[in-house]
């Protein structure tokens, strides 16, 4: 009798769990089964200049305008930075890396009902790398490589290049990259500025200026059972006060930019569990160029001093509790495919964890460039308080500890970048974000000064130029990532032409009942409004 | 009286042509550049040619003796032109915006005068007792809480308390009153707070001159009701400071309460008026600093019109 008790109690512990189980497990497999329903609200802090996607560099446009478009392929939200087809049912490369061809999917609809073939893709792709006179194309330069855009049939697009690209379907998956009807094109290529006609999970229903833009699920739309949501609505808040609280009320779920550690807290303690964080690195940085047509900038020992003086790790440690910055890094964001190590950053000027022998030698340099102690500079910033502001205090602090005496002028947006470009200024900060961690897109800013319009730092250095050029057309992976090693070791150390001070950090609180969503490293490919859903 | 309102009428057009070429110049010669804010803030690689495109687009190319010449032209055709920033006419862009201001600027005077003209003569008729010494320090604090404070702690307080927060989109009165005066009456009341303040110690200090004038001593020697005295001969005359206060403070609302607008996530014209010069939209600036323009003329001549019906002794020659 004794031995039996505890397989008594093994059995009836067994049979309590089993029946739990049955009991729950319906109720699990609900609470995972997406709903259909109901109306995503979500806030946009800036409005659209215009509609087209291809003319636009803003999520302004992207977050209420991108539900009611296809793209070719696309990232996957949901495991970004993979792609995967949208329109395109699969594609082949060629073995020379110059041929890319594609299928697309057959019974696709126009929110007009007429049928999207591969005429529409071609014609989209020809507006984006080949513009006719009078109409802009933002990415137009990211697309050099390509020779032409064939459409032999009606569901194959072919793209001959110039010469084989890494990451180029990467480039064509860019979330600005709408695919737009062939017809409309040819009738007014600039149709798309202000009106809406895609094949989208959404059709257009509304736009108010100033104040929101609506839209209803297409009911016809191609991907069997979604989009999940009846609709959504995006309303256009510029105030972070009239947004915190929005969000607090629950009149919107989530902004899909990002929000202050400050922010986040001020939410997570209104809202308890009704809300939900998550957070990422961002593919934004913070970079400060100097100037090198003006003295003592032109002194490369001056601006790797100035790149020594400043703690990374320790502002990462400081700044990230006040401000929206954390990952230290260079050129390619840290984590990314061709970031460098920990160790390898350590090798550069600045990155180093012992900061008083980086001042010191800081201070050597100085010298040796007659550099007065006190001498005073100009520190130009936006007047944007996150997270320029915290950032260039701090900037300001790292310097006078080298004896430096820096005044931090923080300047309307419009001033700041016309002193940019107009190179008046004697130091910058300056700032980058983008949707892809791609060598090509990251390190063209770099060039020299005579080739990239964005470079305002004014130097000619024709060793990066070649640098950037092989890169860009190198296939193998562990060659690409040596020229880039080179490339970042001049431009940030022996050169130190500009200083990336941090990373951005990507931090989303929304609303428990929002389901589906999933944070990527940039706040161009969100939203993705086809997967989402709402929980009652 | 018809020639007088005329003569007012056609003064208006040199004061405008005035106000047109004054905005024209300076914002030109302000920094900053509207196709590079759009297409290159943030690192996008855009050729130069790509934007001097588009500069010749916007006609940003030609000389600033043509883009005024063809400025000009523009108005005389009553054209005021396309925003070079969202490209749709900047008289649409206006008229989304102006119901929203108009009504709030309606009903922050509405509350203004309401609470303004009472508690003024309170504390004239009571000077140096409580009720004097209580509209004076409701005075001061209008005077030194700003209305955008003011909306902050508004919103606070309903979400903190109520867990409610006004609406965020404007939907006219027209098609649902309570929708639409459950926005705006916030807002109305944190910026008529702070008008309240200025005419309510406009109207005392008014009154308070006027109670002492001969004319009311008379009245009072003739034993008329103090009723009578105070609303008809004394009120009256003082409300003339007030009227003007009144008249710009409402002037002032059309284009003034950008932060306002703000913190209450309202689409009016303050707003715009930041949107359209941070992004360097001239066109967009000029027709708003001409409708701005507007209102004040306008409401200066309304107010000159009141004066007559409030003093007959004012005759227009």
């Amino acid at each position: 009798m004794s031995t039996g008790r505890p397989w008594r109690v093994v059995r009836s512990v067994g049979l309590g769990w089993l029946i739990g189980a049955l009991v729950l497990l319906p109720a699990l497999a609900t609470a995972q089964q997406p709903r259909r329903g109901g109306t995503l609200v979500y806030i946009v802090t800036a409005e659209p200049p215009s509609f087209d996607g291809h003319r636009e560099t803003t999520f302004a446009m992207l977050h209420p305008v991108k539900p009611h478009y296809n793209y070719l392929v696309k990232f996957d939200t949901q495991n970004y930075p993979k792609v995967v087809g949208d329109l395109a049912e699969s594609w082949t490369v060629s073995r020379d890396g110059r041929t890319y061809t594609f299928k697309i999917r057959q019974g696709v609809r126009w929110h007009d009902g007429s049928p999207l073939t591969a005429r529409d893709i071609k014609a989209t792709y020809d507006k984006i790398i080949f513009p006719k006179e009078g109409v802009i194309s933002a990415r137009q330069a990211m697309y050099h490589m390509v020779q032409r855009v064939e459409a032999p049939d009606a569901q194959t697009v072919v793209f001959r290049l110039k010469f084989a690209s890494p990451g180029f379907v990467e480039k064509l998956a860019s979330p600005f990259n709408f695919v737009y009807k062939a017809e409309i094109l040819e009738r007014d290529p600039r149709w798309y500025e202000r009106n809406i006609m895609g094949t989208g999970p959404f059709r257009f229903v509304e736009y108010v200026r100033g104040s929101h833009w609506v839209g209803r699920r297409h009911d016809e739309y191609f991907k069997p059972g979604l989009p999940y949501l009846d609709g959504f609505r995006a309303l256009f808040i510029g105030s972070r006060s009239a947004m915190i609280a929005a969000l607090k009320s629950g009149q919107a779920l989530i902004e899909f930019r990002g929000v202050s550690p400050a922010e986040r807290d001020d939410l997570v303690r209104t809202l308890g569990d009704r809300i939900a964080v998550q957070e990422q690195p961002w593919n934004c940085n913070l970079i400060v160029v100097f100037n090198t047509r003006r003295k003592p900038f032109d002194d490369a020992r001056v601006r790797r001093a100035l790149t020594l003086a400043v703690d990374r790790w320790g502002g990462s440690q400081a700044l990230s509790q006040i401000a929206l910055v954390r990952p230290v890094g260079a050129v390619m964001r840290p984590g990314s495919e061709y970031a460098m190590s920990q160790a390898e950053l350590m090798r550069l000027a600045g990155y180093g964890r012992n900061i008083t022998a980086a001042r010191q030698q800081a201070r050597q340099l100085l010298r040796e460039a007659g550099v007065p102690e006190g001498f005073s500079f100009t520190l130009k910033n936006r007047n944007i308080q996150m997270p320029y502001e915290p950032v260039g205090v701090y900037l300001v602090d790292q310097w006078r500890q080298i004896g430096l005496n820096v005044r931090h002028e923080q300047q309307e947006t419009a001033r700041y970048l016309a002193d940019q470009r107009a190179g008046n200024y004697e130091a910058t900060v300056d700032f980058a974000c983008d949707f892809i961690d791609d060598p090509d897109v990251q390190l063209v800013k770099f060039l020299s000064a005579d080739v990239s319009p964005l470079n305002y730092g004014g130097y000619i250095d024709r060793q990066l130029d070649a640098w950037y050029f092989r890169q860009s057309r190198t296939t193998d992976k562990a060659e690409r990532t040596r020229i880039i090693r080179q490339f970042e070791r001049r431009l940030l150390d022996e050169q130190a032409y500009v200083m990336y001070v941090l990373w951005w950090w990507r931090i989303i609180p929304y609303w428990r009942t929002l389901q589906g969503y999933k944070t990527t490293t940039n706040h161009y490919v969100e939203p993705d409004l086809e997967v989402y859903w709402l929980s009652p | 009286m018809t020639r007088y309102v005329l003569t007012r009428l056609l003064l208006i057009l040199p004061t405008l042509v005035t106000v047109a070429v004054l905005i024209f110049v300076i914002m030109r010669v302000v920094p900053g550049d509207i196709v590079a804010l759009r297409l290159v803030l943030g690192g996008s690689y855009i050729t130069p040619g790509v934007l001097e495109a588009e500069r010749a687009r916007l006609g940003l190319d030609k000389p600033m003796w043509a883009q005024f010449v063809d400025y000009l032209a523009g108005l005389v055709r009553l054209d005021l032109g396309t925003s070079m920033w969202s490209g749709a006419p900047v008289a649409r862009e206006i008229a989304i915006r102006l119901p929203l201001t108009l009504q709030l600027a309606v009903m922050a005077t509405l509350v203004a005068v309401a609470v303004a003209i009472p508690l003024g003569t309170l504390a004239a008729v009571y000077r140096g007792r409580w009720i004097d010494h209580a509209v004076q320090v409701f005075s001061v604090a209008g005077l030194a809480v700003p209305s955008f404070w003011l909306g902050i702690l508004l919103i606070l307080f309903l979400l903190t308390v109520f867990h409610y927060l006004p609406p965020l989109t404007y939907t006219p009165p027209w098609v649902d009153l309570r929708a639409n005066l459950a926005q705006l009456v916030w807002p109305a009341l944190a910026v008529g707070y702070r008008y309240s303040a200025v005419a309510a110690r406009m109207t005392r200090s008014a009154l308070l001159d006027v109670l002492r004038e001969d004319y009311v001593r008379t009245a009072w020697a003739k034993g008329l009701e103090r009723r009578v005295i105070l609303r008809r001969h004394a009120l009256r005359n003082a409300l003339l400071p007030v009227v003007t206060v009144i008249g710009l403070e409402f002037a002032f609302l059309i284009g003034g309460l950008v932060v306002t607008e703000q913190v209450f996530n309202l689409n009016g014209v303050g707003k715009l008026i930041v949107d359209a010069i941070s992004q360097r939209d001239y066109t967009l600036i000029q027709g708003l600093m001409l409708l701005v323009a507007s209102a004040y003329i306008l409401v200066n001549f309304l107010t000159d019109l009141l004066y007559a019906w409030l003093d007959p002794r004012i005759t227009f020659g």
